[in-house]
């Protein structure tokens, strides 16, 4: 039987999720055994690869980057999974949506910036880096997601019962493990 | 010594005292029925939507926490529709401000968040409002954060009605509607507010909470309002 693929992503968090799946340990070995890691943050492939079956996706959805990869991650996996809060509620990254976008990049990059004698004046960056949306907003609200895995991290308990009750084709049903926070 | 009345709840045949509520009821006899307005030893508004509750001949469901009993009442607490309901109310008020539990002292210890888990909700179906609310950090000793609020107004009968201050106020309409002490004053210069802290201990969220905790660090009593309460009924 071919092993089933999985994909991760990490979108505007802080790669709390990333070190929680990490955390389940020996877990990992049995998982491993099923799957393969195919993209993400642990591996080297450069692009989301075609026939994923289960897509673990960490944080909110904030710059067009991370739209862009939630879209491609979407068309290319059987199962997208909401991973943290960040995906499912948005959280931390949210806290911005209170003002507005340009305001709060002058505020950080202009008005927070210390001027130093001889040096560029400071800028809002545009090279190198995505333009931010107007919102940061839950992964849902940007494409279909079939799995919720709320938890700030989630516990690896949690993560691994996901992942294992997929891997055996079966819809996850967190109940007791379900957590916000 | 009273008649008792007889109700039937989710099935079984209890002897109640008439003027008591479905909800008292149901409590008083461990049959389980969500709320989050409702506090023992105040008086119930029937806010938070949550008790709904099945009453036989009534096409229209009914509060639990302000419907008084009656002689052969039917009452139903839980359904796949009471459920799915309940789960919608749940829903709006994390939608309607900014709950963010990852960065809450009452993450652990709040209402709201363990009625969301209670209820199996993994994520909120409507689109959040991201209101911008302010954090009232006046009073020396407590802190009110509107972005955690649900209007319960616990707050507000526990001030009233327990403490006889009556600082705190529901302002404003609908999704505008607002906390407020003394005619909207900053908390710290209410000059009726007592600093007792029992607003603070009924609260069921974040909104209220001492000062000086982190995330998840902020416990409450919550049988302080039930305890003062009580002991006043017999005295």
């Amino acid at each position: 039987m071919d092993k089933v693929k999985i994909g991760t992503c990490w979108l505007d968090g802080c790669s709390g999720c990333h070190m929680s799946l990490l955390d389940i340990d020996e877990g990992i070995v049995a998982v491993l055994k099923k799957a393969d890691i195919v993209f993400g943050p642990l591996v080297d492939a450069q692009v989301w690869p075609e026939d994923v079956d289960v897509a673990l996706i960490e944080g909110a959805v904030s710059s067009q980057d991370d739209l862009k990869l939630a879209q491609t991650a979407r068309s290319r996996s059987k199962i997208v999974v909401a991973l943290g809060d960040c995906a499912v509620t948005g959280n931390v990254p949210s806290l911005r949506n209170g003002i507005p976008t340009r305001k709060l990049l002058e505020r950080v990059y202009i008005e927070g910036a210390t001027e130093r004698p001889g040096t560029e004046r400071p800028g809002v960056p545009t090279d190198g880096v995505p333009a931010l949306l107007k919102l940061a907003e839950p992964l849902h609200s940007a494409i279909r997601v079939d799995v919720y895995v709320p938890g700030c991290p989630p516990k690896p308990d949690a993560i691994l019962f996901v992942v294992g009750e997929l891997l055996e084709g079966r819809e996850p049903d967190l109940g007791s493990k379900l957590r916000f926070g | 010594m009273t008649e008792k009345v007889k109700v039937r709840i989710d099935g079984e045949v209890i002897a109640a005292t008439p003027g008591q509520t479905i909800l008292e009821v149901a409590r008083a006899n461990s049959k389980y029925i969500p709320a989050l307005c409702y506090m023992e030893g105040l008086s119930a508004v029937g806010a938070c939507r949550l008790c709904m509750v099945e009453v036989s001949g009534n096409a229209r469901l009914l509060p639990a926490c302000t419907t008084p009993v009656q002689e052969g009442l039917a009452v139903t607490t839980s359904s796949p529709q009471l459920h799915s309901y309940r789960k919608i109310v749940l829903e709006l008020l994390f939608a309607e401000r900014n709950h963010v539990c990852a960065v809450c002292v009452s993450s652990g210890h709040c209402e709201l968040q363990a009625l969301a888990q209670d209820h199996g909700i993994t994520h909120i179906r409507y689109p959040y409002n991201y209101p911008k609310l302010a954090v009232d950090t006046t009073h020396p000793r407590y802190v009110l954060d509107h972005n955690r609020c649900v209007l319960c107004s616990r707050c507000v009968r526990t001030c009233a009605e327990i403490e006889g201050a009556h600082v705190w106020d529901i302002a404003g309409r609908g999704i505008g509607s607002r906390l407020v002490s003394e005619l909207q004053r900053p908390w710290g210069e209410a000059t009726s507010c007592t600093s007792c802290g029992k607003c603070v201990q009924a609260c069921p969220t974040g909104a209220m909470a001492e000062k000086g905790w982190g995330v998840e660090e902020m416990t409450k009593q919550r049988t302080v309002v039930s305890r003062l309460s009580s002991i006043r009924e017999g005295a």
